[in-house]
């Protein structure tokens, strides 16, 4: 029975979407790490992407008002920081989805959202959330983001 | 109080003052790009101090987080006057913040091998962030360094400047030492080999020279700093003792 709850709650966290980029939900980011049922508590173990990253107090909110809305109030969110959170859990349909949305996945080569080039140039490391750098493509001239390795 | 904390909190404090210092150049960064750069760098500083007060006040058992970031004098903070002194112009920030950026990738490099499984799980965290500092601020030093007459002379005055700060984060005292014999600490001052190839390196791709020792400053570690804290902490620290237990 536990189990069946368990997975529930797995397919409700992922209905909850990343306060920065709502394409993807938190499962797919890969910041829940565990589900597990002990002291009649359910324990969310959550692991931060960076270390000041302000969207990760936002989806702790949202994560709690999902899991209230669907009836389920014993619960609580751990935070863990080992093994530290990193792209390589993205799965390839994750980063398709990255990429539709105009930001270019995780990668060794930089590829342009907008028209396949892998004529990149780095712009600036730091873009406007903690997880994302700025890019611009020689061939279409267009800036985007690139979602950072780390 | 145990060794272990004052351990904690050195690393928490120095993350902490330098994530105030980056904080101040919000809205004022140079370029749109090196504003966002320099604020992002903040909140990861922001994030690794969060992450090592929590230990430490788990430690401590009696003061939250907050209260060992917004109530404590100077006296009681224990970071490395490195991070403390003013920003000055972009490239007084930049090489000051080269400097510290080498030392972290090497401390938390060691000290993601920590037999304290909190202490290595966080540094092994930080780490990923330091590294984008440290290429950030790399890549700056080499360019106002190699960039024009004006920007050499102004650097290389910073790092004139800044040198007498670098000694302290080497240092060893008591507690390094029973720390690192239990396998926790790190070793300070085995890292001076490698940050000095990192910074000679560097230092001659930004044709800058290095300053020969003089002067070196210390104390940070046990609570003396030098007058630019008290000011900071003043600004810092203003709304907690205003409004004692204030919530956002």
């Amino acid at each position: 029975m536990q189990n069946g709850k368990i997975n529930k709650i797995w397919e409700l966290l992922n209905t909850v979407p990343d306060p920065e980029i709502p394409v993807i939900s938190v499962v797919e980011l890969g910041v829940i790490r565990d589900v597990t049922f002990s002291n009649n508590n359910y324990i969310i173990s959550i692991t931060p992407t960076y270390s000041g990253c302000p969207a990760v107090k936002a989806f702790q909110d949202d994560i709690k008002v999902c899991l209230k809305e669907n009836g389920i109030n014993n619960f609580e969110l751990k935070i863990v920081y080992s093994p530290a959170w990193t792209t390589d859990w993205m799965t390839d349909a994750t980063k398709e989805k990255l990429r539709k949305y105009g930001i270019a996945p995780p990668a060794d080569t930089v590829i342009c959202p907008q028209c396949n080039s892998k004529k990149t140039t780095l712009i600036s490391d730091f873009g406007a959330t903690a997880c994302k750098a700025l890019y611009k493509c020689s061939d279409c001239l267009e800036p985007f983001e690139f979602f950072k390795c780390i | 109080m145990s060794n272990l904390f004052t351990y904690t909190l050195r690393i928490a404090d120095s993350s902490l003052i330098l994530g105030q210092r980056m904080a101040q150049w919000c809205a004022k960064g140079p370029t749109l790009e090196e504003d966002i750069a320099l604020s992002n760098i903040s909140l990861d500083m922001f994030g690794q101090a969060n992450g090592f007060y929590e230990y430490a006040a788990q430690l401590d058992g009696t003061k939250s987080v907050d209260d060992l970031a917004f109530l404590r004098n100077e006296r009681e903070f224990f970071n490395h006057q490195m991070v403390e002194i003013e920003n000055g112009h972009f490239g007084h920030t930049i090489t000051r913040n080269f400097l510290h950026d080498a030392f972290n990738l090497l401390f938390y490099t060691k000290l993601s091998e920590s037999k304290d499984e909190t202490l290595s799980a966080l540094a092994t965290k930080s780490l990923k962030e330091v590294k984008y500092h440290l290429r950030h601020s790399t890549n700056w030093l080499i360019r106002l360094g190699d960039g024009t007459e004006d920007s050499n002379e102004k650097v290389q005055e910073s790092l004139e400047q800044i040198w007498q700060f670098t000694a302290e984060l080497f240092e060893m005292d008591e507690i390094d030492t029973e720390l690192l014999n239990a396998g926790i600490g790190v070793d300070n001052t085995a890292l001076k080999a490698q940050w000095d190839e990192i910074v000679n390196t560097t230092l001659k791709k930004a044709k800058l020279s290095r300053p020969e020792d003089a002067y070196m400053a210390t104390g940070g570690k046990k609570g003396m700093h030098t007058e630019y804290l008290g000011f900071l902490l003043a600004e810092m620290q203003y709304l907690q003792r205003a409004y004692p237990d204030a919530k956002w």
